[in-house]
């Protein structure tokens, strides 16, 4: 207790502050960037996974067979196998960019299924109503279920990223300079375990939190009959 | 040559054969009922005849062209010329009564905005909800939902309009406002494909009743012909049962 207290002005002073808050905004960073851009392709997966008729088997065989295999990785398998992959294809590609893709790819596999049931809970008649009227496949699902299954798949896909945030804390195994990476390397530079890590769990926390808060007021949101939704209620002098 | 001519429509549902040849024929604006029990294939023939049920057989001719439901092109054609109502009214519930009405309109017929919406107004008028037009469905009532679909379907300018069971899913007390609104459109001329429950109404509009059975025509004829004096076994039982609720 006695080293903490005595550590911690100097723990707390404006390098180190920088660096974690660098370290920080790059944990936040990779995990936006890989869960936005694999939650986009998802969609597509979702889309060609739906592909009607026979010529289409294959397609939606690779298609399920991605998300079988890659839900059933370990996260910090994904990111050896696309670092020695990427390391092959392009020796000089950044550390970053690795994570960024490997977090794409699990994203991908996890938020298909999310999307899936969102889109398999609107009702097929609704689909049956827009068929009828000549609307094109990417049309319905653009216009019509799209947008009624939106309150059943943010609140999940928020929740994901908002607990992938803590996962990505396995790229500093590859050494992306993320937050538990510095922590570690300020631990080697002598620090307290305790203080270290104890900012760096505080760290997550405070990365993790909007986002939940978020999800929830997307929820409730949601939630509410459209009609409501957009009327704020005028007060009547 | 009548307006709508279906002659051997066959359908299936797997092995189970639905439709096995339906044959009946349409004038320009007449009104034809298929009435029966639960399961004859009524609701099959407008589905068949929308495309959203493959047809396995025979021939539907719309106003002189026939319709071939063989490429997902040929369907889409057919589609175009035709406009269904269902019985859980299906309106899109992430848009409000204007953006229902005039969606296909705009956005696949690609029609002119001012004059989709104007005719849009028009119908909204004709099916008395002048006052919803910016409701969204979970505001309105089943029987405003169902006009609603009516004047969606009726946006469409189609050649034949089907209307599928329009008031089983209703309460008995809203039934008579939808039902209000099919007579208007059956003043208008309007060509329609009725399939209905509701004897009373049949009998007051139609000008030909199709009695189904398990997948075939058992008898057709006017009105009167069938519930007053229906030649077979099947069409007497099921008259004299219906109407003796």
């Amino acid at each position: 207790m006695e080293r903490i207290l005595e550590q911690a002005p100097r723990f707390f002073s404006g390098p180190n502050l920088t660096l974690l808050f660098e370290s920080a905004m790059l944990t936040l960073g990779m995990t936006l960037a890989g869960c936005l851009i694999g939650f986009g392709l998802a969609f597509v997966l979702v889309f060609l996974r739906q592909t009607p008729g026979l010529w289409a088997l294959p397609l939606r065989l690779v298609c399920i067979t991605y998300v079988e295999v890659f839900r059933r990785i370990p996260f910090i398998v994904v990111i050896y196998l696309v670092l020695f992959f990427i390391q092959t294809v392009t020796p000089d590609a950044s550390l970053f960019t690795i994570a960024v893709i490997a977090i794409c790819l699990y994203a991908v596999a996890y938020t298909a299924d999310i999307i899936r049931g969102g889109l398999e809970s609107v009702p097929a008649t609704q689909v049956e109503a827009a068929q009828a009227m000549n609307l094109s496949r990417l049309q319905t699902n653009l216009r019509i279920v799209l947008p009624q299954a939106w309150p059943v798949i943010v609140p999940p896909a928020i929740a994901f990223a908002v607990s992938f945030i803590k996962d990505t804390a396995l790229v500093s195994q590859v050494g992306v300079f993320e937050l538990t990476f510095r922590g570690k390397e300020l631990n080697n530079q002598g620090y307290s375990g305790i203080l270290v890590f104890g900012t760096i769990a505080f760290c997550y926390f405070l990365l993790s939190f909007p986002l939940s808060l978020l999800g929830q007021h997307l929820e409730k949101r949601l939630a509410t009959p459209r009609g409501e939704r957009r009327t704020r209620k005028i007060r009547q002098p | 040559m009548p307006h709508l001519a279906v002659s051997d429509v066959r359908a299936k549902y797997g092995s189970l054969e639905v439709l096995k040849g339906i044959s009946f024929s349409i004038e320009k604006g007449e009104i034809v009922a298929l009435v029966g029990p639960s399961g004859s294939g009524k609701s099959t023939v407008l589905r068949a005849l929308m495309g959203l049920t493959p047809i396995t057989g025979g021939d539907v001719d719309l106003a002189g062209e026939r319709l071939n439901y063989s490429s997902s092109r040929e369907v889409r054609a057919a589609r175009d010329r035709m406009a269904i109502v269902f019985q859980q009214y299906n309106l899109f519930q992430n848009m409000t009564v204007m953006q229902n009405l005039t969606l296909a309109p705009l956005k696949i017929k690609r029609w002119d905005r001012a004059e989709v919406e104007a005719e849009a107004r028009r119908l909204l008028g004709l099916v008395g909800l002048s006052d919803k037009i910016d409701a969204y469905s979970d505001q309105l009532s089943g029987g405003q939902q169902q006009r609603v679909a009516l004047a969606r379907a009726l946006a469409l300018k189609p050649q034949i309009l089907l209307l599928d069971e329009v008031t089983s899913a209703l309460d008995p007390e809203l039934v008579g406002e939808v039902l209000d609104a099919i007579r208007k459109l059956a003043a208008e001329g309007m060509t329609m494909v009725i399939v209905s429950h509701e004897m009373g109404f049949v009998r007051e509009v139609a000008d030909k009743v199709v009695f189904m059975d398990a997948g075939q025509i058992i008898e057709a004829g006017t009105p009167a012909e069938l519930f007053d004096t229906p030649k077979t076994d099947r069409a007497q039982n099921f008259f004299s049962n219906i109407l003796r609720h």
